[in-house]
């Protein structure tokens, strides 16, 4: 390597100068090696929320495997073409390089791989399907009672109507009482809570990150999705579509409560309804403009 | 008044000279007199003039574009930020994603093909010289249409302006109205461009240039046009629907009159993939000539890469629910649509890996446009494979707009399709201006541009995965929302650094660049065999072509008779050309 003996021979300020000469390749490689070494440390940033509930999780298994396909090509792509950047570099005195037009049989080749894999990931896709879109079943163990539904049949799930307006959500929960609540959705847990989304003025789009996939809310369709949290606790979430000015402050909050206490929490928010209604009504009244 | 005057030319036979009998032919004949000055950009029909003008007036409006990306990157670099009121913030979405699509990547693309699409042919103009400039004035004026409204109210429903949102109900300013008009306007200059460009590639090749051995950018630039007339029919009616319900009380995306707000995403989305393709194809074509250049090798696989672009076209006038995936559609066609999408990966794929065997074993000569190849090259291949991700529809319902979208089609655009600009920008710089742009000053805006870009948006993938949505004016101190914003923050504006070093570039080079002389890269298709820039009538001779490299051909066979190496060589310079 008579090159490098050169180099060596030469003064340091001058060694600084190549060593700067060389960061146009240093610096791509060191973004390649940072971006295939640090996954371990950075699956956090790699993969969704992680999600107790089952349609979420196995969106997160789907992504990861597209995940790691994708990485073999990245990683393939990007290595030849940054072998080829340092290997094949125009060196003076150089051969001209072969005039080669084109390989058939490689050609067909990396076609069909690339088919091949695509075939891979739908059929992973139609295998995790049903278990994304079907609810699953709830627990017999925290039935709650009077709600009743047979959405999933012979189970009983919890049906819960999301209206999206500008800007806030509102939820509606069945039952003769008619109990709705507005930004706080407050659910059992260990029950399936399927959710019939609809929108009452623009577009916008029910999400809560942690419990899987967004549903938009369109004016005059409904759409459905569902989720089954076993442990209590509280998922926040936001309008995922542009719904005007305030669309970011849409947000929503989802809170998995021991049955107990969302029983509990369906006889107050029904009384509080209910109060709330009959002062309503006297002040119209004593307005003059009631009923 | 320019004739054509044989000059001496020492120790060169001009080769054209031989293909008709040693006499020079003289083409232009009584031309009226040319204005001068200003009003000869104002009245002029030639091809060139009118490929600067789009590319003058559409870095401009990229310039615009930026600034208001700088804009709302500044709002997002701190939680709870107040910096940037809600209105204003959905106007500069609006604008920015506006004016990124129909009033740069579009028309610049039109631009560099006005200009290199005859000379790539061996033609003396377009089809409908005429009809080249009614495209630019309405594009310009389109342009203008739209940004007159930061007048009074700008729009401010999004670049994809959803019903009902976009209707009068919500939105009664009349923002939508300019955007309305800016899509009518621009998309007439597209339609009417493409009907052009289609022309002149049908029946103005140079004699022996087969489809065999048509440049691939000119093969881009045909299948773009077609694009291009499928799709903007699409949309022109879709806006028009949207002005009659605006104002004359229609309601075909008002579901309380009987119509459907879905009907809009459909029939914008038809029209919405193809544009995705409008705009990357001809970059795929401007690599497809930068590559072989600098690698000093042919194209590897030029069939495939040719028929890999008419595939891509045809699958993707059939992916476009694919941006719809959350909404209420049944599941077959939610299968449908991911297979469609996965369908156009495969062209997709061929060509990258077309162009990496085109760099295997080349003798890659590093300036400044295989710089940006081998930027777009790195860049695309991420935007592609997060593609493939988004295409599987139960991961899209987690993706669907959130900022790994974002992520995604900057990755497409910006890594794809805009760096792919200014390769070809460095590339054919030398052509349009006769002078060679300065390489430090083009590396170290590469290298500002690169680093800035996926500091900006790799980020902004793990933002996605963190659950935050797009077009959201604020955010709260959620997570690593804050961190990751602010290095996004930091990278744009370092990205827009790397975008001035060009500019600069231009603006230095423009008149004290050093003299490119007529071939400077030693490049393969007929725009080097003419003089740079080229005279108004392009060719005083045409070449016959012999092979998709002609201009490798022409200095072979001058090498062979001049028995000396192969030095530039093309057509004798006339006097006084400018």
């Amino acid at each position: 390597m008579p090159r490098i003996r050169v180099i060596r021979a030469l003064p340091r300020g001058i060694r600084a100068i190549r060593a700067i000469r060389a960061l146009p390749r240093a610096v791509p490689a060191g973004i390649v090696l940072a971006l295939v070494a640090a996954p371990a440390a950075w699956a956090d940033a790699l993969t969704p929320e992680s999600s107790p509930s089952r349609n979420a999780a196995d969106i997160h298994t789907l992504y990861v495997l597209a995940l790691i396909i994708g990485a073999l090509i990245f990683v393939l792509v990007e290595g030849v073409l940054l072998t080829s950047i340092i290997r094949f570099r125009r060196r003076r005195g150089g051969a001209e390089p072969a005039q080669i037009r084109g390989n058939t049989p490689l050609e067909v080749g990396w076609t069909l791989g690339a088919i091949a894999i695509l075939v891979v990931l739908a059929t992973v896709t139609f295998a995790y399907l049903g278990d994304i879109t079907t609810p699953e079943k709830s627990s017999g163990a925290t039935q709650v009672a009077a709600l009743h539904q047979p959405a999933v049949p012979g189970d009983h799930a919890l049906k819960i109507g999301v209206n999206g307006q500008q800007y806030i959500w509102r939820f509606d929960y069945p039952g003769p009482q008619q109990v709705f609540s507005y930004h706080d959705m407050y659910v059992p847990a260990g029950t399936t809570v399927t959710l019939k989304i609809t929108s009452s003025d623009v577009a916008h789009s029910w999400w809560i990150p942690k419990l899987g996939g967004k549903s938009d809310a369109i004016p005059g369709h409904t759409n459905d999705t569902w989720f089954r949290i076993d442990k209590p606790g509280t998922y926040y979430g936001e309008c995922a579509e542009l719904c005007g000015n305030h669309h970011a402050d849409m947000r929503a909050r989802v809170i998995v409560l021991p049955p107990a206490q969302f029983q509990a929490w369906m006889r107050r928010q029904a009384r509080d309804i209910l109060r709330s209604q009959r002062l309503l009504e006297i002040s119209r009244r004593l307005r003059g403009q009631g009923p | 008044m320019q004739e054509y005057a044989p000059a001496a030319h020492p120790g060169l036979s001009a080769p054209a000279r031989t293909t008709n009998g040693g006499a020079p032919e003289i083409v232009v004949r009584g031309v009226r007199e040319r204005p001068r000055g200003w009003t000869a950009w104002l009245s002029t029909t030639d091809h060139k003039k009118i490929g600067l003008l789009y590319i003058y007036t559409t870095f401009f409006f990229f310039l615009l574009g930026g600034v208001e990306a700088l804009l709302m990157r500044l709002q997002l670099a701190h939680a709870n930020n107040t910096l940037i009121e809600p209105p204003t913030y959905n106007a500069l979405l609006t604008m920015h994603g506006s004016t990124m699509i129909f009033l740069f990547v579009v028309p610049v693309l039109a631009g560099f093909a006005n200009y290199m699409v005859p000379l790539m042919i061996g033609a003396r103009d377009m089809a409908f010289p005429r009809l080249n400039a009614l495209s630019y004035w309405l594009f310009l004026f389109g342009g203008i249409a739209f940004y007159t409204s930061i007048f009074f109210t700008p729009p401010s429903a999004g670049w994809t302006s959803y019903a009902p949102l976009s209707d009068n109900a919500f939105l009664p300013d009349n923002g939508i109205d300019a955007w309305i008009f800016m899509i009518h306007l621009t998309g007439i200059s597209s339609l009417l461009g493409a009907i052009n460009f289609t022309a002149t590639i049908h029946n103005m090749r140079a004699k022996g240039m087969g489809w065999g051995r048509m440049p691939l950018f000119v093969w881009t630039i045909l299948i773009y046009s077609y694009l291009l007339i499928l799709a903007l029919p699409v949309v022109a009616a879709a806006v028009t629907m949207l002005l009659t319900d605006r104002h004359f009380g229609t309601a075909f995306f008002d579901n309380t009159g009987g119509g459907d707000p879905l009907l809009w995403q459909h029939l914008f989305w038809f029209f919405g993939h193809p544009e995705v393709y409008i705009m990357v194809l001809p970059a795929f074509g401007m690599i497809s000539e930068v590559l072989p250049v600098f690698a000093r090798k042919p194209i590897f696989g030029y069939k495939a890469i040719a028929a890999s672009t008419a595939a891509i076209a045809f699958t993707s006038m059939l992916v476009w629910a694919h941006h719809m995936f959350p909404t209420p559609v049944p599941e077959v066609v939610l299968a449908f649509f991911m297979l469609s999408s996965f369908a156009v990966a495969v062209p997709t794929g061929v060509k990258v890996f077309n162009w990496l065997a085109t760099l295997w074993r080349g003798s890659l000569v590093f300036r400044t446009p295989l710089y940006f190849g081998c930027g777009f090259l790195a860049t695309f291949v991420i935007g592609g494979i997060s593609g493939v991700i988004l295409a599987i529809f139960p991961v899209d319902w987690y993706f669907n707009d959130t900022y790994f979208v974002v992520a995604h089609l900057h990755y497409v655009l910006f890594g794809g399709s805009v760096f792919a600009i200014f390769a070809g920008l460095y590339y054919w710089f030398p052509k349009m201006s006769g002078r060679m742009m300065s390489e430090a000053l083009g590396k170290t805006s590469f290298w500002l541009m690169f680093v800035g870009f996926h500091v900006t948006f790799l980020v902004q993938h793990s933002l996605g995965l963190e659950g935050m949505p797009r077009r959201i004016y604020w955010y709260p101190n959620h997570g690593n929302w804050q961190t990751l914003n602010l290095i996004s923050t930091i990278g744009s504006f370092i990205l827009g650094t790397g975008v001035l070093v060009t500019v600069v570039n231009v603006l230095l080079s423009i008149k004290n660049g050093r003299r490119a002389g007529n071939d400077p890269w030693q490049a393969n298709t007929l725009e080097w065999f003419t003089q740079s820039p080229p005279p108004e009538n392009n060719f005083d001779v045409i070449p016959r072509v012999r092979s998709v490299e002609p201009m490798k051909d022409i200095r072979r066979e001058v090498a062979r008779r001049a028995g000396q190496g192969t030095e530039t060589v093309s057509q004798p310079a006339t006097t006084g050309a400018t």
